[in-house]
């Protein structure tokens, strides 16, 4: 155990955090808004031009050849300076990692470039109608025509669907297939013919998701990612991803926990006025502390040749629920305040509806106990 | 940057881990509330058979010198198997104690070979735990007085015995009176070392609550998994399956914490003290609903004086307040947490 940075550790973080003191521009839109995307899509491309856009890709690949120590490095300075949220996230924390294990050389050249500039956008594509958290029901076709495959479906709770270009997802490409047998790993275009984007209003009152519609969509076979009838496999290499490590580093909830720190004692007659006030924000700052050695662990059974297992399912809980304790403390400080269109209220009520959406997308939390007790703990199905 | 144990650490705990898997069972533990001291003489010698009581002792006086990362997997092995705390005090915190005092090379040549070996056994008395634990049977008594150190003989103090809820547990009043024949440190040096042994204790209680909750999960997962209702092992319900889940969830995140503080006690990091009450919190918790929900998917039996459940339940109890109660623990955290810039993205190694 050694859990100091070396000196190299370190000159990168100063790095970063030059860069960042440089470049971070003020408080941009809402992402779901097309001024908002415009200028974020701006950012990722500045990011990705000074080869930011996603640290540890090879630098031939339109990154810089990070480990993952660093990559908690660079996520800690990104957030310290107050930077964007990523508005390429799906693409750059979970197919990305995913196109590095099961992608050819082709495809990581032909697409992990592109998004780490955002010049491609990505959104995911898993859910359907009848397939929340029982993804296997997926029912969305793709048959083999020659060298296309012809899809036909609907795929619905698509993160900002609404403005991405791409869309990467499961679709049933074996005819008459059940569960998660006969699926594969498809990336899709949104301009092709055949593709309906219907944007759906979130709780905050923006167009933060869609659902999306094929008719006769024809994708070439070389967009399949991993074997065809394999994509079960592949998939839930993403969703490792989004669950255990990338999706959310712990630099993001620290960030919050600052600013809940701030507000404590900004209000210091709230601790007065209810005495376990105090306990409930020490609690859910040490429980960000315990988030982020945990995301550090996980970094370092990785780097010692571990992989992301079914404990993936605790970190996914452990983060959502720690969100909505965030939030939560913050509405209590705030009190009457709270419901207010207030500058200072509104960001914390934001940040509170999105907490609540933390424990059901990347697989609802019920679900995710199902895993741990089936997987890790090894109880019956 | 690197989180995990070495080989040679994994390899010591699975010899530790092999040993009390055969001499430390629940009858071994049960048999051991038949004896004055809590503990069945065979497993004392196991203790030190397995090198335990030479781990924290200098090499200089017979000992291999090793610190508190080498301990955390240990102190996990100990709280597993429910092995009373007897023998992980006088070996751990209490020997560390000892090592530390300033000026004492006598003292220690006096006791510290002897302890190595496994000829003295050393309970520790301080205001943070006013029971002593097994006064009754150690040899040597260090006791706190004013933040000074003192060394007693175990025929010179008056001892109470007091019944804990766990019958491993002897916890003791102890009458003594305190003179500069019995001082082996004054409260300058006095005021860090205790400091030290309430943390180190505090840390081994928690390696103690991690191996406790893995425990009574592996307890609840074999019983429900061969346990049937509605003509299904009971494992396989949700409800049933969640409530191990959210066990799992606490002590996978308390780990991480406890390794850190670990760390930080071995190396003298400024925050060592916060650091360990939060592996006591977090490790407490976990421990605390590993018991709630391991005794609500037992059922009835779980309420049995036979179920061995009842040896890990009565433990998690009786540590839960030991060596720091939760006001204490949780106001050290939040002193910590709420400082200046203590949070924020990249304060957690700085």
């Amino acid at each position: 155990m050694d859990l100091n940075y070396t000196p190299a550790q370190q000159a990168f973080r100063a790095q970063v955090r030059a860069w960042m003191r440089e470049n971070v521009p003020g408080e941009l839109p809402d992402y779901d808004t097309w001024e908002g995307f415009e200028a974020h899509r701006a950012w990722e491309r500045k990011l990705g031009d000074s080869g930011w856009g996603m640290v540890t890709w090879p630098e031939a690949l339109g990154g810089r050849g990070c480990d993952l120590i660093e990559w908690l490095i660079f996520e800690e300075e990104y957030y310290a300076a107050g930077a964007p949220l990523r508005l390429n996230q799906n693409g750059i924390f979970l197919l990305g990692p995913t196109l590095m294990e099961f992608g050819t050389d082709a495809q990581k050249a032909r697409f992990l470039p592109r998004m780490a500039r955002c010049d491609d956008m990505w959104a995911q594509a898993w859910s359907e109608p009848g397939a929340g958290s029982d993804m296997a029901a997926i029912r969305t076709t793709a048959y083999r025509d020659g060298n296309h495959y012809v899809i036909n479906g609907q795929k619905t709770w698509s993160t900002r669907a609404r403005w991405a270009d791409w869309i990467f997802g499961l679709f049933r490409t074996e005819q008459g297939s059940q569960r998660h047998h006969g699926l594969s790993y498809l990336l899709v275009p949104l301009d092709l013919p055949g593709i309906t984007v219907r944007p759906i209003r979130q709780l905050n009152g923006l167009a933060g998701f869609a659902e999306i519609f094929f008719d006769e969509v024809r994708v070439p076979v070389d967009n399949r990612l991993g074997d065809e009838g394999e994509g079960w496999a592949v998939a839930m290499a993403t969703a490792g991803f989004e669950r255990g490590l990338m999706l959310r580093s712990p630099a993001r909830y620290q960030a919050t926990a600052r600013r809940l720190a701030a507000l404590y004692h900004a209000h210091p007659d709230a601790a007065r006025r209810d005495p376990a006030l105090r306990d409930r924000v020490a609690a859910a700052l040490a429980a960000t502390e315990a988030y982020a050695l945990s995301t550090y662990r996980t970094v370092s059974q990785l780097q010692a040749g571990g992989r992301i297992g079914p404990e993936a399912s605790t970190s996914k809980i452990f983060w959502s629920e720690l969100d909505l304790a965030l939030h939560e403390a913050a509405l209590a400080i705030l009190g009457k305040e709270a419901e207010l269109d207030t500058p200072e209220a509104r960001r914390w009520m934001e940040g509170f509806m999105f907490a609540q959406a933390g424990p059901i997308y990347a697989g609802s939390n019920e679900i995710q106990r199902n895993i741990i007790a089936e997987r890790m703990l090894g109880l019956p199905r | 940057m690197d989180f995990t144990y070495t080989q040679d650490q994994k390899s010591f705990r699975d010899a530790v881990r092999a040993a009390f898997m055969v001499e430390a069972t629940p009858d071994v533990v049960r048999e051991g509330w038949e004896h004055a001291s809590g503990v069945a003489p065979a497993l004392e010698a196991l203790i030190a058979e397995q090198g335990l009581t030479a781990l924290s002792v200098p090499e200089v006086f017979g000992g291999l010198g090793l610190s508190d990362t080498d301990w955390a997997l240990l102190t996990q092995e100990f709280g597993y198997y429910a092995v009373p705390d007897a023998l992980l005090t006088t070996s751990y915190p209490a020997a560390c104690l000892i090592r530390e005092l300033p000026d004492a090379a006598n003292r220690q040549q006096a006791w510290l070979p002897a302890l190595s070996e496994g000829r003295l056994s050393v309970a520790v008395g301080h205001p943070l735990s006013p029971l002593v634990g097994d006064a009754d049977s150690a040899d040597l008594l260090l006791l706190w007085h004013e933040d000074e150190v003192h060394a007693v003989w175990r025929a010179d103090v008056d001892i109470t015995p007091v019944a804990s809820v766990d019958p491993s547990r002897r916890l003791c009043r102890v009458s003594w009176n305190p003179s500069s024949a019995s001082r082996v440190a004054d409260a300058g040096a006095g005021r860090e070392l205790w400091q030290r042994l309430a943390d180190r204790m505090a840390l081994a209680i928690a390696g103690e609550q991690l191996g406790l909750t893995q425990r009574v999960l592996d307890l609840a997962i074999d019983y429900t998994a061969q346990r049937k209702q509605f003509g299904k092992p009971i494992g396989s319900f949700q409800a049933v399956k969640h409530l191990l889940a959210d066990v799992a969830v606490k002590g996978e995140f308390a780990k991480p914490v406890f390794n850190r503080a670990a760390y930080a006690l071995e190396h003298g990091h400024p925050n060592a003290g916060a650091y360990v009450s939060h592996a006591r919190l977090a490790c407490g918790d976990a421990a605390w609903l590993a018991a709630r929900n391991g005794i609500q998917v037992h059922g009835a039996i779980g309420y049995t004086w036979e179920c061995d459940l009842q040896i890990f339940m009565k433990r998690i109890w009786a540590l839960e307040s030991a060596w720091g109660d939760a006001a204490y623990h949780k106001a050290r955290v939040a002193d910590w947490v709420l400082a200046d810039g203590a949070a924020g993205p990249g304060v957690t190694f700085a």
